[in-house]
């Protein structure tokens, strides 16, 4: 199988979205809407729920089930009211001692005009600089698609899991294949050159974990969840949050 | 979709890419510019006298991290730090080797940032100032890694740091890798902050993508160049998505400031005397 199968793959109608793991995994899930400062937005989803007997705070982005929820959820491109919405809640699960799971499907962060009145670019920054400090457990999983800054606004964590069929890339294969080729045809060998594919990201020490996806899915990410969350509720916060520092600081760090 | 001709500052436009400060016996008198903005003709060395910026209609083009730090540093007040930091084409992606061999030409550096510690206006400053001219000042990996550096030496040694972005974005030769500086420089970023230490940065024309999403907007104080492009997503890409025209005003930093994410607009000449003031104000007050 080659990248770009799994970039077909990780787009496909049918595949589990967010919704499905929360339902799966989680249970007593209470749904929390609105960023508290212009509006809900609903290709993120934030709540509390139970992970066994641990209250936690998941929040992930939704891409949709049929056309109209789809349109509702914009696709899973958030708008900045999305990703502030998102650290509302991570801000909440830091003062209340709750560890933080979030999953991650999107093309991306959306491109539009409102987007940029309202700051895309700063509500991502934001969040990757308050989410490298925040003194509870948070684990990120990629389900399906991890578009850019888009996904990364929500996977900044103690570790990073991936679906193997997932995929998790600076740019859409197509994207790239335009700007540095003029060729947008040339998708597969632009996938390829991106290195998204779930093992080249575990090789470059980006995920820490592939989960298989077969039948057993839900129960193995159930309890993976559960043991690393209780492992990391014991540590001490500051020592969670220089971890969360050093996991972030050598990567790319081609000289050393 | 293919790319049409480039025609805004991120696709680059080579033809008005000036070098300041060249050697001043090779632009004589004669050699004249025009005024891609004004149309107006006078000589290139007037240009270059006032920084760069057109004397008649006050656009700013670009230049580079070097003539930047001319401009702004007390007079041999800059060392050079992580200079010794290379990048390489980690992931063998596709004609990469050959643009960075083209990007060192161009730019005569070795990466699209240049760090350092100097003074400015007397006071004593970390600097990082981007290179439009190396590959428009996209993020690699040891971008993020030089002004991860930055910071933490900020950090050990309580001092400001006052940042120049200019950058089309993550570096997508470096895939995942680039988009993973993000989160490294904006982790080190944070440290600075929660040390009561000042991060000063100006947005020079363009900052966008991943640079926009992460360090460009996570300064104390935001400062931009007068018409600077300042965007997450570049106008094309918009325009692909919603597939409307996309105004050309509403991504410029005197917009951008409009919707509350700039705190002010300055021009190149005053930069120096204006970023001097500021970092005094942030001097500690004894009693």
């Amino acid at each position: 199988m080659n990248a770009y199968d799994h970039v077909l793959i990780a787009r496909s109608k049918g595949r589990n979205t967010c919704i499905d793991f929360i339902k799966e995994i989680f249970t007593d899930f209470t749904e929390m809407h609105g960023d508290r400062r212009f509006k809900d937005d609903m290709a993120v989803i934030c709540g509390l729920a139970y992970l066994s007997d641990i209250p936690c705070t998941v929040i992930g982005l939704e891409k949709g089930k049929d056309n109209n929820d789809k349109q509702k959820r914009n696709f899973g491109s958030a708008h900045p009211e999305g990703y502030r919405k998102a650290l509302r809640h991570m801000k909440l699960a830091e003062k209340f001692n709750r560890p933080i799971i979030m999953f991650v499907d999107t093309p991306g962060a959306f491109c539009g005009i409102e987007a940029e009145q309202r700051g895309q670019g700063q509500a991502i920054a934001e969040n990757l600089y308050e989410m490298s400090a925040i003194k509870t457990p948070m684990l990120s999983v990629l389900i399906g698609e991890g578009g850019s800054g888009g996904a990364l606004a929500l996977a900044v964590a103690d570790e990073v899991w991936m679906l193997e069929n997932a995929v998790y890339s600076v740019i859409s294969p197509e994207g790239c294949a335009s700007i540095l080729w003029k060729d947008s045809s040339k998708v597969k060998q632009a996938s390829e050159n991106l290195k998204l594919t779930a093992d080249d990201l575990k090789s470059l020490g980006v995920v820490e974990r592939i989960i298989e996806e077969d039948e057993t899915i839900f129960k193995n990410l159930h309890d993976d969840m559960y043991e690393l969350i209780r492992k990391n509720l014991k540590l001490d916060k500051d020592e969670l949050v220089l971890k969360r520092y050093t996991r972030y600081r050598r990567m790319g760090n081609l000289n050393d | 979709m293919l790319f049409k001709r480039p025609k805004n500052s991120l696709e680059g436009n080579p033809k008005i890419q000036l070098k300041l400060f060249k050697d001043k016996s090779d632009t004589t008198d004669k050699e004249m510019f025009t005024c891609k903005k004004c149309k107006k003709t006078y000589s290139k060395n007037e240009l270059l006298e006032s920084l760069n910026v057109c004397p008649f209609c006050n656009e700013h083009y670009k230049i580079s991290a070097r003539e930047r730090l001319n401009i702004l540093c007390d007079s041999v007040s800059f060392t050079e730090h992580y200079s010794e930091l290379v990048s390489c084409n980690i992931l063998g992606f596709e004609g990469y080797d050959e643009k960075l061999a083209e990007a060192r030409k161009q730019s005569k550096e070795n990466e699209s940032v240049v760090c350092g510690v100097c003074t400015i206006e007397g006071i004593k400053t970390a600097i990082f100032v981007m290179d439009p001219f190396f590959m428009m000042g996209s993020m690699g990996s040891v971008t993020g890694e030089k002004i991860t550096r930055l910071f933490e030496y900020a950090t050990d040694n309580s001092l400001p740091v006052v940042g120049y972005c200019v950058s089309g974005g993550a570096r997508m030769q470096e895939g995942i890798l680039s988009l993973m500086q993000m989160a490294k420089v904006s982790a080190a970023v944070k440290r600075h902050s929660d040390m009561n230490n000042l991060y000063l940065c100006v947005l020079t024309d363009p900052t966008s993508g991943g640079v926009t999403a992460s360090f460009a907007m996570q300064a104390d104080i935001i400062l931009s160049e007068p018409k600077a492009l300042v965007c997450f997503a570049g106008p094309r890409v918009i325009e692909q998505t919603i597939r409307k025209k996309v105004p050309d005003d509403i991504q410029r930093a005197e917009c951008v400031m409009e919707n509350g994410f700039i705190d002010n607009i300055v021009g190149r000449k005053s930069q120096k005397s204006y970023i001097g003031r500021l970092l005094k104000m942030h001097m500690r007050y004894e009693v």
